[in-house]
């Protein structure tokens, strides 16, 4: 059916929803100065928004304690008058931000200080699947969504399953998730994320020249994504976390019927109840 | 006696008077055949060994020429062989015949197996044909790793396979038809000579199903085959001069010549046909055109002119293109039955049968097919999946994500592993974040926003690591790291390789050890793997300095299966000896 409308939503249509990685604690110790950083994304997403007049952004900040939808594309309340040297879209943007950064603040007075806190993944990651269910649910005619992590921060294992059954989610409902990770190691669950969504995963390596990257490996939209030749994963860490610790592990045990991870024998499965039955070996001996 | 069978001329004797017919005596395991030399004779002989019952043959010191007499409840049948070399040769093999047939299982081989000489025969010719199988056959039976049995246990599927096997394909039309049907016509003398083959004429029929027609009803009814054959070719004759005139008169005088100068309507029907099976809206292949019969102005016509022709000479002026074209149908059709019958008429019976059957199959798929079609895309609801598809990667993905990692354990490096520990407290922290975000709000965005040295730095090295990550690791289709390195190293870790899954395939499945048997062979088995082990750690030593890395990369996992399997013995050699030690402790 070629009626008007169809004409208008072509392939290559995308939907963005990012997920910034607002973590004080890693960007207070990072060398890559967050200004920076902000300034390179910000013209990253000026630049999806040009590339085609029915993109739309959407971006959710990822804090220690929260996580909060900061900017819509698509709304109608994007115009602010206090722009100084920069359109009215960022600065709508970056108060928010601002907004967002104070309430997390207050929401983790009770923070100590020590190892990085992570910051908050797997609700980001759940934030953005909601959106893009709403928008499945608009109508026929939608964008193609995709799900872009500019994280930095560590992975926190206690944080497995949460993302795990996030990055299922996401595979079912085919919406890939890219990440581009800014951090000195590689993230194993941005790494895995990546490649059950079939999305791509990156670690630029060198963050002067970060607006490059970005436009070149995570502007195009996934239709276009079939003629280009993108930077393959180097390797993935399908190391996961155990269920009771939440710590990493290599080797562990594995309930036949949830198939939920324990890193030491247990008597029952504290996911789905189902009692463990006595090893082969041991009771040869 | 390693072949089945034995050919030895005799002569045979139905009595012991008899001056005995010559011919050719063939023994095979199951069987007994004689055939005269004189094809009249009607002493032909097929015995089953089943039915003899006793062998005697007269001595070689004796003055009686060579005789085999072989008994069954009727009588004897005597056969008086060449010389006595021969008759130990058939006697032998009639012995092993006989006493298989009365044991009912075949007599010991030389390993102290019931091998039966074909399965030993079949062994001999797979090792002879597979050189590699035949290399780690000798590198591990003969070395006396593993016995032979245990060999070939695992290549059930290998013996299995029928020896006979079949060519499956059928051999096809030939392309060149057209002209092996015209008759070559020698310049000189007028005389124009063909030659007739079963094969040529299946390629007649087959290209002109009118022709086909004409030989069932005329053959043998109203003239013999070879009459036929003459009137057909004297219609090509015709054809192939310019001479309309004398054709038409010719088709006058005489009507089965006739025939073969008419349009071939068996074509028309069928082509009709077809073009009414075809689907006008949605085939495009199919369409009018294809009845070419009735185009008579479509190309350059057989005889060379190019006017179209007379009205009164209703003769079929067939074109170039309509022979090519009927010949490009029938190449592509093939055959339906292997031509080997001998008896003509039946063949063409068999194929007009043929055709006919074909018809309905026809009628029943375009049925089908139009069925299928009236479903229209543009007016079906979208098939909303309420699953995701079953996305089956490529598994070489996986292997190629996971060789970093394998090279990182590999280096023993791991890269940057600390955590930076945060000294701020929390307060501090969130400041310098806002102060971050001030800061760009009054600054705005810089220009340029990446500078032009960086940029293209980071385009080169993005553009780059697409296409050497792929020679690097040896991902081209045509290159592999193995070819990187010398000839003598790439075929002995091959031979490894190949030698050590053997290997390894046998220890593994001796586990659980229940008989001494097993335990004997996996001891067997241990050793061999320890050598193996040793061996590759020499390749490994002595490589080249700048391969060096190549082959250990390679050598790492082999060691590492072998180390599994090492491990996995003493492990399981303790247990058993500490549950010894407890049974005799109690004893």
């Amino acid at each position: 059916m070629t009626s008007a409308p169809s004409k208008l939503y072509a392939d290559d249509v995308s939907l963005l929803v990012v997920s910034l990685d607002t973590n004080p604690f890693f960007w207070s110790t990072f060398s890559f100065p967050f200004s920076e950083f902000i300034s390179h994304v910000l013209a990253f997403f000026n630049s999806i928004l040009l590339l085609s007049q029915l993109n739309q952004i959407v971006v959710i900040a990822t804090g220690c304690n929260s996580c909060s939808y900061i900017y819509d594309s698509s709304s109608d309340s994007n115009h602010s008058s206090e722009a100084v040297g920069m359109p009215a879209l960022y600065s709508n943007l970056l108060q928010k931000l601002e907004e967002f950064v104070a309430k997390d603040e207050q929401l983790g007075k009770a923070q100590t200080p020590g190892a990085i806190a992570s910051s908050l993944l797997s609700g980001s990651l759940s934030m953005a699947l909601c959106y893009i269910q709403r928008i499945f649910r608009s109508g026929p005619l939608h964008p193609q969504p995709r799900i872009l992590c500019l994280q930095g921060s560590p992975d926190g294992p206690e944080q497995y399953v949460a993302v795990m059954n996030a990055i299922f989610s996401a595979q079912r409902s085919t919406v890939p998730i890219d990440s581009c990770f800014i951090g000195s190691n590689n993230s194993a669950f941005l790494q895995q994320a990546s490649y059950i969504t079939g999305g791509i995963y990156y670690r630029p390596p060198q963050l002067d020249g970060l607006f490059q990257y970005l436009s070149m490996v995570f502007a195009t939209d996934l239709h276009s994504r079939a003629f280009l030749r993108l930077p393959k994963s180097v390797g993935v860490d399908f190391r996961a976390s155990c269920f009771c610790h939440k710590q990493t592990i290599d080797m562990g045990y594995v309930c036949s019927v949830c198939l939920s991870i324990f890193c030491e024998h247990h008597q029952k499965c504290s996911t789905c109840g189902s009692v463990f039955g006595q090893s082969q070996s041991a009771a040869n001996l | 006696m390693s072949t089945g069978q034995v050919i030895k001329r005799a002569k045979y004797k139905t009595s012991l008077k008899d001056p005995g017919t010559d011919g050719v005596l063939k023994l095979t395991e199951e069987k007994l055949f004689f055939r005269p030399n004189d094809p009249t004779s009607n002493m032909k002989l097929e015995v089953d060994f089943k039915s003899i019952q006793s062998h005697r043959n007269t001595k070689e010191g004796s003055n009686k020429p060579p005789w085999l007499n072989l008994g069954h409840s009727q009588g004897n049948y005597i056969f008086e062989l060449a010389s006595y070399p021969d008759l130990n040769v058939c006697r032998e093999f009639v012995g092993i015949a006989l006493s298989r047939n009365k044991s009912g299982e075949a007599p010991p081989a030389i390993s102290g197996e019931q091998l039966s000489p074909a399965e030993m025969e079949l062994r001999i010719k797979l090792l002879r044909e597979d050189s590699k199988l035949q290399k780690l056959h000798r590198e591990l039976v003969a070395s006396g790793k593993l016995t032979e049995s245990e060999f070939w246990a695992t290549r059930k599927k290998l013996l299995d396979k029928d020896e006979s096997r079949k060519l499956k394909q059928r051999v096809g039309f030939k392309n060149s038809m057209i002209f092996d049907t015209k008759p070559m016509s020698d310049g000189r003398t007028n005389q124009v000579t063909f030659s007739l083959t079963p094969e040529i004429k299946n390629q007649i029929f087959a290209l002109k199903p009118a022709v086909h027609q004409a030989f069932l009803n005329f053959v043998p009814s109203k003239m013999t085959e070879k009459d036929f054959w003459t009137k057909y070719f004297r219609a090509e004759y015709l054809h192939s001069t310019k001479n309309a005139v004398a054709a038409a008169a010719e088709a006058a005088e005489d009507e089965e010549l006739a025939v073969f100068l008419k349009d071939d309507e068996i074509l028309e029907k069928e082509s009709r046909k077809k073009v009414r099976r075809v689907d006008p809206t949605l085939d495009m292949e199919a369409d009018q055109g294809d009845d070419y019969t009735h185009l008579p102005d479509h190309g350059i016509f057989r005889d060379g002119s190019k006017e179209v022709s007379e009205a009164q000479h209703q003769l079929c002026r067939r074109t170039l293109l309509q022979d090519l074209n009927r010949q490009g149908a029938v190449v592509l059709e093939g055959r339906t039955l292997d031509s080997e019958m001998e008896h003509q008429r039946t063949v063409a019976e068999v194929l007009e049968r043929t055709r006919h059957e074909s018809d309905g199959d026809i009628e029943q798929e375009r049925r089908n097919r139009i069925s299928r079609m009236t479903q229209i895309e543009d007016l079906q609801e979208q098939g909303d999946h309420p699953f995701a598809p079953l996305c089956i990667k490529d598994p070489r993905e996986y292997f190629d994500s996971q060789q970093a990692n394998a090279v990182k354990t590999l280096d023993h490096s791991q890269a940057g592993m600390d955590q930076t520990r945060c000294n701020l407290s929390s307060e501090e922290a969130y400041g310098f974040l806002k102060v971050s975000i001030s800061k760009i709000k009054t600054l705005g965005i810089s220009d340029p926003l990446v500078s032009p040295e960086i940029a293209s730095k980071v385009l080169a090295g993005l553009t780059k690591n697409i296409s050497t990550s792929k020679y690097q690791y040896g991902k081209n289709s045509q290159e592999s790291v193995l070819d990187i390195l010398p000839n003598t190293t790439k075929e002995q870790l091959l031979d490894h390789w190949v030698c050590s899954q053997e290997l390894l395939r046998h220890f593994w499945s001796s586990y659980p050890i229940t008989t001494s048997n097993l335990n004997t062979k996996v001891n067997r088995l241990k050793d061999s793997i320890s050598q193996m082990y040793s061996k590759l750690e020499e390749i490994k030593v002595s490589a080249r300095s700048d391969m060096r890395h190549q082959v250990s990369l390679i050598v790492h996992p082999m060691q590492q299966v072998l180390d599994a399997a090492l491990l996995h013995y003493d492990a399981d050699k303790r247990k058993r000896n500490a549950k010894a030690q407890r049974l005799n402790g109690y004893a």
